[in-house]
């Protein structure tokens, strides 16, 4: 958009001539229905007029995307299609002096082959396997070869967090940083880390993109992500999906050859994955009516305060949380919950990790992204809809993350097994086999 | 205009809802009951000059039915009588901070509708000759494309009267407290207008500067009485 942009009036005027910025309508009309070139919302629920003062007129504008800045009528969106900030082009950028797996340099080359030759490439890499450093040698390619590139994930905390290592291992380069509410708004980084929803911001703009996380995304729901990503790729360009769960339709898709997909089968530490074991648990929303918790619960929770091992306790729903903590807070005084909308969530989150809390419930907020070193985790009422293959498997890597502390029981406490649930456990074991014949497991 | 979906989380509503009679029969409601439930409004007794709720203010900080704030502007002459009184209809809490923001600065036009009911059941407390909406800088204009006070003035259906013009502009929220009080005269006005009631419209009341130094610039032209008006108390 005009306004985003820092760079001179002028500047986008020479631009624009020598064919580096191309200007489109922000709202065009097809078949007498307006569509949000931004965001690509079609829907008229989300379209309304203003008078504008810029064109005087009754002005269209897209309700979808107003939170990036409001795409009106009158509002032209510029993209880049320019080359990127002048590098040294055929020298390596990378700094890095850490090793990868073998698991990883498989991997590795063959995110660098896709990038070369601009295909699409999945990799299904299991939770812990060390995914970003995967992706440090092809990212070095599309940087030699003069390409830009673009890392999205879903999650805000996720772009801050890769950020700082991606600029530590490429220091020369300019590395873009976008999410709600970030001030970085370079037109021409080679590098751009962004969330999903800020990628609506490009049009044409990358020779690669890899995206991140695709199943926990938005991604699969979300048209308008869809739409996003599309439009933020080159038509000739390379395209890197990482996941730890693939869902249903892409493992098919995969197994049945219409997908091109490497799998990085085994942990950095070379630990197997830790199997989640089935226990029945009976019908524990009735028992909470009567403020009962199963036995088996409380013994799994007393077992590990007695032997001072930390765990996570997964609850599918709030309310069901909130009834929980005050019973099994007689186990123990320091026993907390926490869920998304929990203003306390990270000082909770530090906490456990600096051992104050001894057992932590939480809703599927904490599913991925958070590591505890040695921990048990748990999942009350596995049967419920919330806990997808996907959702499990990422909660049973939660444990065994760390090289000192590799192993760890995960059990998923339930009242009737689930597709779901057996999906999940077969993932897991079928990533074991693998790499256990691939060689990456020595115990 | 029938609204089938909230303006602010987009979320399909039910017409057949009982609580849309909370507001007049025949007004639509433009926001589903859980967005309406976020929103905490003002209630009860409040500062007869501000529109703050008193039970909300340390006793040091008020006297009598006034606060503090109000006072002090009361006994510096300069200001005294200036604006007869504010009516708020909602707190600024961080839910009204993020829709304002997405109505004031992402530029979403429509939630401009968001209050209309609320607004006109307290329009029939409050007697106005002329409502007068706070201008802004041209330059601020165009960032935007619209003004958010003349927005809500023209939802509610009444004509918006620009008696003032801004003299110069200059970004009010950098600067303190008592720079923004002392702050030369920012609006002029071009005509007079003896003897009329003016209804100030603005989004948020937050010092209460910028509403008093419309207020100032009114009644220095005749005005007989100013009040004003705005979604939320800060
Ligand atoms: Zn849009
Ligand atoms: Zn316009
Ligand atoms: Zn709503
Ligand atoms: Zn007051």
């Amino acid at each position: 958009m005009l306004d985003d942009l820092v760079i001179p009036l002028e500047e986008i005027q020479e631009h624009y001539e020598n064919g580096c910025l191309i200007y489109r309508k922000g709202i065009s009309i097809e078949k007498n229905k307006p569509i949000c070139n931004r965001c690509g919302n079609k829907n008229k629920h989300f379209f309304a007029h203003f008078p504008c003062a810029r064109c005087g007129e009754q002005c269209l504008y897209c309700r979808k995307c107003i939170m990036m800045g409001r795409i009106s009528a009158c509002t032209p969106l510029i993209s880049w299609t320019g080359p990127p900030a002048q590098i040294d082009i055929n020298r390596s950028q990378l700094s890095w002096n850490g090793s990868l797996s073998e698991g990883q340099q498989a991997a590795s080359e063959r995110v660098v082959q896709a990038i070369n030759e601009n295909k699409e490439l999945l990799i299904w890499a299991v939770c812990g396997a060390g995914k970003t450093e995967v992706l440090f040698q092809g990212i070095d390619a599309a940087l030699t070869a003069g390409k830009r590139v673009c890392l999205a994930t879903p999650r805000t905390d996720v772009v801050l967090e890769l950020t700082p290592r991606l600029k530590s291992v490429f220091p020369n380069i300019q590395v873009a940083s976008l999410y709600g509410g970030s001030e970085d708004r370079h037109l021409n980084a080679s590098l751009t880390i962004t969330t999903t929803h800020q990628l609506l911001r490009f049009y044409q703009a990358f020779d690669t993109v890899i995206l991140d996380e695709v199943d926990a995304f938005p991604y699969s729901v979300e048209e308008s992500l869809q739409y996003a990503v599309h439009q933020a790729r080159k038509q000739s360009s390379s395209m890197i999906y990482l996941t730890a769960t693939p869902n249903e339709k892409w493992q098919t898709e995969c197994l049945q050859g219409k997908k091109d997909f490497a799998t990085i089968p085994a942990r950095y530490h070379r630990h197997p994955l830790p199997m989640p074991h089935f226990q029945w648990c009976g019908n524990w929303e009735k028992g909470l009516k009567k403020n009962r918790l199963p036995p088996t619960i409380v013994q799994w929770v007393k077992k590990r305060l007695d032997s001072n091992k930390q765990c996570l306790l997964f609850i599918p729903k709030i309310d069901k949380m909130e009834k929980i903590l005050p019973l099994i807070r007689s186990l123990h005084p320091k026993i907390e919950a926490v869920h998304a909308e929990d203003p306390n969530r990270k000082e909770k989150v530090i906490a456990m990790r600096n051992k104050e809390i001894p057992v932590l419930l939480t809703t599927t907020i904490l599913e991925r992204g958070v590591t505890f070193p040695n921990i048990d985790v748990a999942v009350l009422g596995a049967e419920d809809r919330i806990f997808t293959e996907s959702a499990l498997v990422q909660i049973a890597g939660r444990v065994g993350r760390s090289a000192q502390f590799p192993s760890g029981e995960i059990t998923f406490f339930h009242y009737g097994k689930t597709n779901a649930m057996i999906r999940a456990k077969n993932q897991i074991l079928k990533m074991n086999e693998e790499a256990r014949k691939k060689g990456l497991i020595d115990y | 205009m029938i609204i089938e979906h909230c303006l602010v989380c987009f979320s399909e509503m039910m017409p057949q809802m009982g609580w849309t009679t909370l507001f007049s029969k025949e007004e639509s409601s433009y926001m589903c009951t859980e967005c309406y439930a976020k929103f905490e409004k003002i209630e009860g007794e409040t500062c007869k000059s501000c529109g703050r709720p008193l039970v909300e203010i340390e006793p040091q900080f008020k006297a009598g039915n006034r606060c503090l704030d109000c006072i002090r502007w009361e006994e510096d002459h300069e200001w005294a009588g200036t604006l007869e009184r504010n009516h708020s209809l909602v707190h600024y809490n961080d839910f009204a901070k993020e829709v304002i923001a997405r109505f004031k600065y992402r530029g979403d036009y429509l939630l401009s509708y968001l209050f209309v009911p609320l607004i006109k059941k307290k329009l029939q407390l409050i007697s106005f000759d002329a409502i007068v909406p706070i201008p802004l800088s041209e330059d601020r204009l165009y960032e935007r494309g619209f003004n958010q006070s003349e927005a809500i003035i023209l939802a509610c259906g009444y004509q918006p009267n620009n008696l003032l013009t801004r003299i110069h502009s200059e970004k009010q929220s950098k600067k303190s407290r008592s720079e923004r009080i002392h702050l030369s005269q920012v609006f002029q006005t071009k005509i007079n207008i003896p003897n009329k009631k003016i209804l100030l419209i603005d989004d948020i009341y937050t010092t209460g500067s910028t509403l008093r130094h419309a207020a100032k610039v009114l009644k220095e032209a005749g005005a007989q009485s100013i009040t004003s008006l705005t979604i939320a108390r800060g």
